[in-house]
């Protein structure tokens, strides 16, 4: 290992040299990189200092610039430290912090080093130590030199002290015990007359206030003063900041800062403190409606300005004030609309949100308008931006603030004709779930669906399947909307449909599958025709479907022919005939053919699934067009039963089922979910469920008509049926309710959870019990004021509105440096806390919330002033004598801060009286400590 | 507070880079990529302030320089404007209208200036004057060590020892 020769030392390449070639780039810049790395770690093995620190000052430029690996330097770097000479000192500690990190393996070498700076004599000296400190500080590192930036902090040359100032913020972080030494003299500060002193120090509260504002509430009669007095507007944006984070806390502190504020907000020129006072008063003194006035007129100021950041943070301020005073935004409309189609896409989108704030449901439909029409003519991003704030403000909290949903699923089919839309997924769920939730816009649903379905282009944007899929199954589940019930088949049938994923493909099918079912069924059932009794058209979809369920209920095993009289929910405009039948029979074996052979397991089940009813009606519908309904007798009826009992499987509504629901549902007796499966069929044969316990999914009809079932399922795939099939029949005829009804669980293949339909609930009066339970617990329909047309019922889940309240827990962040802060501004007590507050005893952050609802306390208001002042003194002695006898650290700090305490104690408080009495207690110290040192009345 | 300080040619080298906050050498080149494509992107007329990872970016554009600097959610944006612009103004007045020549060749001395006016990501010194009366004395003590250090004798010293 040789170091580098004379020569070398010599005719080193200086930094200026390595630029230089970089520059001219002969060799290309890697390899001039690497070639000058190779010297570069030759030169630092020098003995040589100045060798050693211009090759690490080349290294620090090549790492800062090019981002190249500088740690095989950590120690050179140290070496270079101890130089006696600035000029390496100086390329030696930006070197140290540039490259420096908290795993740095040198790092425990380095405390020494910095030590000696930071008591060195030379200033600059002191200076780059403690800049470097500031960077690299870790636990270690802080927990060693506080003592000496304890010094520094009263150093008599201001550009020292300033720079201990800014760098106690960085210990108090690594190692909050430095509080307890170095916070009075970081206050003492704060009356410092040298505005750069002063700077420096409100620039480390305005940081500490941010992570814990109420540890420094007792420090605000500083703060306001210097508010008041500065001259420096660089010092008033940072008290201004802090205040922003104290008035909140305090309603008595934000009255009084109000009036200066308004005053800075008057008369500056500057506008980053202008923004500054707006921005203060709009976050913390928004109830002080003349300030906000005030604020709101320079806002407007800042929009009307050309500089498009004044523009910027002009909509920013509106948006923070639209959350209380709504007033503001709607008066700088025109500004607001105006800048949606602004040449900057920051102010853009800040003013998106604002229009979206000034949603209600008075204009929501007017405002989605004009944005849908910003959106059509907008950047594919911005346009994505707008709709999907469209949709989030507009189903927030169960689409609250619709009114007319009519109106809000033809908007959504809109939406997803804009060509840039990329909100399909969003678009999707919306439709599904106003469909569940909504009874009444169904019709209307279907209708936008059919408008989407019949589209042949729309099937091209992959984008928009996912709402395809949404339309596919609304008109396949709710087809007994449809006008023309053909030609939504035909729509489903199309052969772009081959262009759609197969999963949504599956969804095609089967809503294929629920038209056709519906289509015969009209047929057959209902003896082919159709009577539009008008007075049954328009019923509210929720009275009619109950009804009908009900008497189905407990007609269907009976007599099957009182069913259909009340399924006479259609408005199908088109008349189904045997003919129509036939063509659509047709149609569907053609289009489904080929998909028999598909790969898609989902697609061929479905087509095959379809194609399976199609055999077993088509010899029917051609043997009943020849002949009279009567004379097929036999094989007729059978059919028409399996029809009806298809439709009926199908025209049984899904509702939201909240989340928990299962978990409500209480275990049948007997029923063990934890064994093993093999002694089920011991278990199961045991027992004999009691019907009254059932909580499938499925209607109780499947229940008692289970023997049916299963033989249509043979029927259906009769080539198929063997003895294990029939075996499973038997015993899903046994234990129906053990099983997911077959036609429910098919049609579910979107993740949708499976659903009941909680209006039904309500009025079954069979054995359901469990489950009316449930549904009626966690279903809560939920009725706007009128608004000349009534809302249709949402249907809500309890849980939906009550999570998001739960999972706001605020969260008390950077415990132990708060903690210390508080120590040493209120103390501490010592010993264990009273019975009562015994449970409290270890924890920071819960004593913490105890003490927040004492100060939240409104009686800290009037009478009881008197009364906390005298305590809050007597505590803070108690605090002060306690922390004194714990504390171990030199007497003389201890003496010091004992000294500091005094003083201000008594600069700061009017509440002289109860002194004395503080100091009696103080005797008998801790008896009564309180847990919350309540706030002095500072500033009344 | 400013978490960093970039110096981003408009071609997209970086010409200073200083952190305030631990950010690894791998996050700072990632940083970087981000930022500079973002930045680079936006247009003349258009507003100083990106937002960026919960934080915002300031920048501003000088010849043919970008500026940024990255703060906290709730500082001051037209503040760190003026910062940006208070130290344009020192180096103007430190290199005699400078460029971004003088940056490249004298990247040590820019970050000194830099060190000056920021510490802990904190403004330190808003006083143009006091900067470059502290820049100067710390020059000249540069100065004088490397007198001493580039005289032959020292150098001879150096070699025999």
């Amino acid at each position: 290992m040789s170091g580098p020769s004379l020569m070398d030392s010599l005719f080193q390449r200086s930094l200026e040299d390595i630029i230089k070639g970089l520059r001219q780039q002969l060799i290309g810049e890697q390899a001039f990189i690497s070639k000058a790395l190779d010297e570069i770690r030759k030169e630092i093995k020098s003995t040589d200092l100045s060798t050693k620190s211009t090759a690490l000052l080349k290294l620090s430029y090549l790492s800062n610039l090019h981002f190249h690996d500088m740690s095989f330097a950590a120690f050179p770097a140290l070496e270079v430290l101890s130089s006696p000479r600035f000029s390496h000192k100086k390329i030696a500690y930006h070197a140290i912090s540039f490259s420096f990190h908290d795993s740095t393996p040198v790092l425990l070498l380095i405390t020494n080093h910095l030590r000696k700076d930071l008591n060195s004599t030379n200033e600059f000296e002191v200076s780059l130590s403690l800049q470097c400190l500031s960077r690299i500080a870790n636990v270690d590192l802080a927990r060693d030199l506080t003592p000496e930036v304890f010094t520094l902090l009263s150093s008599n040359k201001l550009y020292v002290r300033k720079r201990a100032v800014a760098v106690v913020l960085r210990v108090f972080e690594k190692y909050p015990d430095s509080v307890r030494v170095c916070f009075k003299r970081l206050v003492e500060n704060l009356e410092n007359s040298d505005p750069q002193i002063l700077s420096s120090v409100v620039g480390v509260f305005s940081e500490l206030a941010c992570k814990d504002p109420r540890s420094y509430l007792p420090l605000a009669p500083e703060f306001y003063k210097i508010l008041v007095d500065s001259k420096s507007n660089w010092i008033s944006i940072k008290v201004l900041k802090i205040f922003s984070k104290l008035a909140p806390l305090e309603p008595r502190l934000a009255k009084r800062v109000v009036e200066p504020v308004c005053d800075l907000l008057r008369n500056t020129g500057a506008k980053s403190l202008l923004f500054e006072c707006i921005r203060t008063v709009v976050t913390s003194l928004s109830e002080y409606e003349s300030a906000v006035r005030l604020a709101v007129g320079k806002v407007r100021e800042f929009l009307m300005d050309d500089d498009p950041n004044l523009k910027y943070l002009g909509l920013q301020a509106l948006r923070i004030v639209a959350e209380k005073h709504l007033w503001a935004v709607s008066e700088n409309k025109e500004v607001v609309i105006k800048s949606l189609s602004d040449a900057d896409p920051n102010i853009k989108i800040e003013s998106l949100r604002l229009v979206m704030a000034m949603v209600s449901e008075h204009n929501v439909s007017e405002i989605s308008r004009v944005l849908v029409n910003y959106a059509l003519k907008s950047d594919p991003v911005f346009c994505n931006e707008i709709l999907g704030s469209i949709l989030s403000t507009c189903s927030r909290n169960l689409y609250e603030i619709i009114v007319d949903f009519d109106w809000y699923v033809s908007l959504l089919g809109e939406m997803s004709r804009i060509p840039h839309c990329q909100m399909g997924e969003e678009i999707e769920n919306q439709l599904i779930d106003i469909g569940l939730r909504v009874k009444d816009v169904r019709p209307e649903l279907v209708r936008v669906a059919r408008y989407l379905l019949i589209d042949p282009a729309l099937l091209g944007n992959s984008f928009l399947h996912s709402v395809l899929s949404a339309a596919a199954w609304a008109s396949g589940e709710y087809v007994e909307f449809s006008r023309n019930p053909l030609e939504l088949m035909e729509a489903l049938l199309q052969p772009r449909t081959s262009l759609l994923p197969p999963s949504i493909r599956g969804i095609y099918i089967q809503s294929a599958f629920k038209v056709l079912v519906f289509c015969l069924h009209t047929c057959f059932v209902r003896g082919g025709s159709i009577v539009p009794s008008a007075s049954l058209n328009n019923l509210p979809a929720g009275v009619s479907a109950s009804a009908s369920y009900e008497s189905f209920d407990e007609f269907s095993v009976e007599n099957g022919a009182d069913v259909t009289v009340v399924h006479g929910q259609t408005r199908a405009s088109a008349p189904i005939t045997k003919e129509s039948i036939v063509n659509l029979l047709n149609l569907v074996e053609l289009a489904l053919g080929p998909l028999l052979g598909s790969h898609d397991v989902e697609v061929q089940e479905r087509a095959r699934n379809l194609l399976g009813i199609v055999d077993l009606t088509k010899p029917e519908v051609l043997n009943s067009s020849v002949q009279e309904k009567d004379d097929s007798e036999g094989k007729g009826v059978e059919t028409s039963q399996i029809i009806k009992l298809m439709h009926d499987a199908f025209s049984k509504e899904l509702g939201p089922v909240s989340l928990s629901a299962q978990g409500k549902v209480s275990l049948p007796d007997g029923l063990v979910l934890k064994e093993n499966l093999g002694d089920l069929e011991m278990i199961c044969g045991d027992i004999e469920p009691p019907s009254s316990n059932s909580f499938s999914f499925g209607s109780p009809y499947e229940e008692k008509d289970g023997l049916s079932f299963s033989n249509l399922q043979i029927k259906e795939d009769s080539e198929q049926s063997n003895e294990s099939t029939s075996l499973l029949a038997e015993h899903r005829k046994r234990h129906g309710l053990y099983y997911l009804p077959s036609g429910k669980s098919e049609l579910i293949s979107n993740d949708y959870p499976p659903a009941n339909d909680p209006t039904l609930q309500c009025d079954i009066n069979d054995n359901d019990d469990n489950l009316v339970k449930i549904t009626a617990e966690s279903l809560v329909p939920k009725r706007k004021p009128n608004h000349g047309k009534p809302r249709p019922v949402v249907v809500k889940l309890n849980e939906v509105d009550e999570k998001p309240v739960a999972m706001k827990q605020p969260e008390s962040r950077d415990g132990s440096l708060s903690g210390a802060v508080r120590d040493v501004l209120f103390g501490r007590e010592d010993i264990p806390p009273t019975s009562s507050q015994s449970n409290l005893s270890n924890k920071p952050s819960s004593k913490r919330k105890g003490k927040e609802k004492q100060h939240t306390d409104p009686h800290l208001e009037s009478k009881e002033n008197v009364i906390d002042d005298g305590n809050s003194s007597s505590r803070r002695k108690d605090r002060s004598h306690g922390k004194e006898r714990r504390h171990r650290s030199p007497r003389k700090k201890n003496f010091e801060e004992r000294k500091d305490t005094d003083q201000k104690e008594k600069e700061k408080s009017r509440r002289h009286h109860g002194r004395h009495k503080s100091r009696q207690r103080a005797e008998e110290p801790l008896k009564v400590t309180a847990q919350t040192p309540v706030i002095p009345d500072f500033l009344l | 507070m400013i978490h960093f300080v970039l110096l981003i040619s408009r071609q997209g080298k970086v010409r200073l880079t200083k952190w305030y906050s631990p950010y690894s050498q791998k996050e700072r080149t990632k940083v970087i990529r981000e930022l500079g494509g973002e930045i680079l992107s936006r247009g003349p007329k258009l507003c100083n302030f990106v937002d960026w990872r919960g934080l915002k970016v300031v920048y501003k554009r000088y010849a043919s320089l970008y500026f940024c600097m990255c703060i906290d959610q709730d500082d001051n944006e037209l503040e760190v404007l003026e910062i940006i612009h208070h130290f344009v103004e020192i180096l103007d007045r430190y290199f005699g209208s400078v460029c971004e020549l003088d940056l490249i060749f004298n990247f040590h001395k820019a970050y000194y200036i830099l060190d000056e006016l920021l510490l802990a990501g904190e403004l330190q010194e808003s006083s143009k004057k006091t900067i470059a009366r502290l820049i100067a004395a710390q020059d000249s003590l540069v100065e004088t060590a490397k007198e001493q250090a580039s005289s032959i004798s020292n150098i001879i010293a150096q070699a025999t020892k």
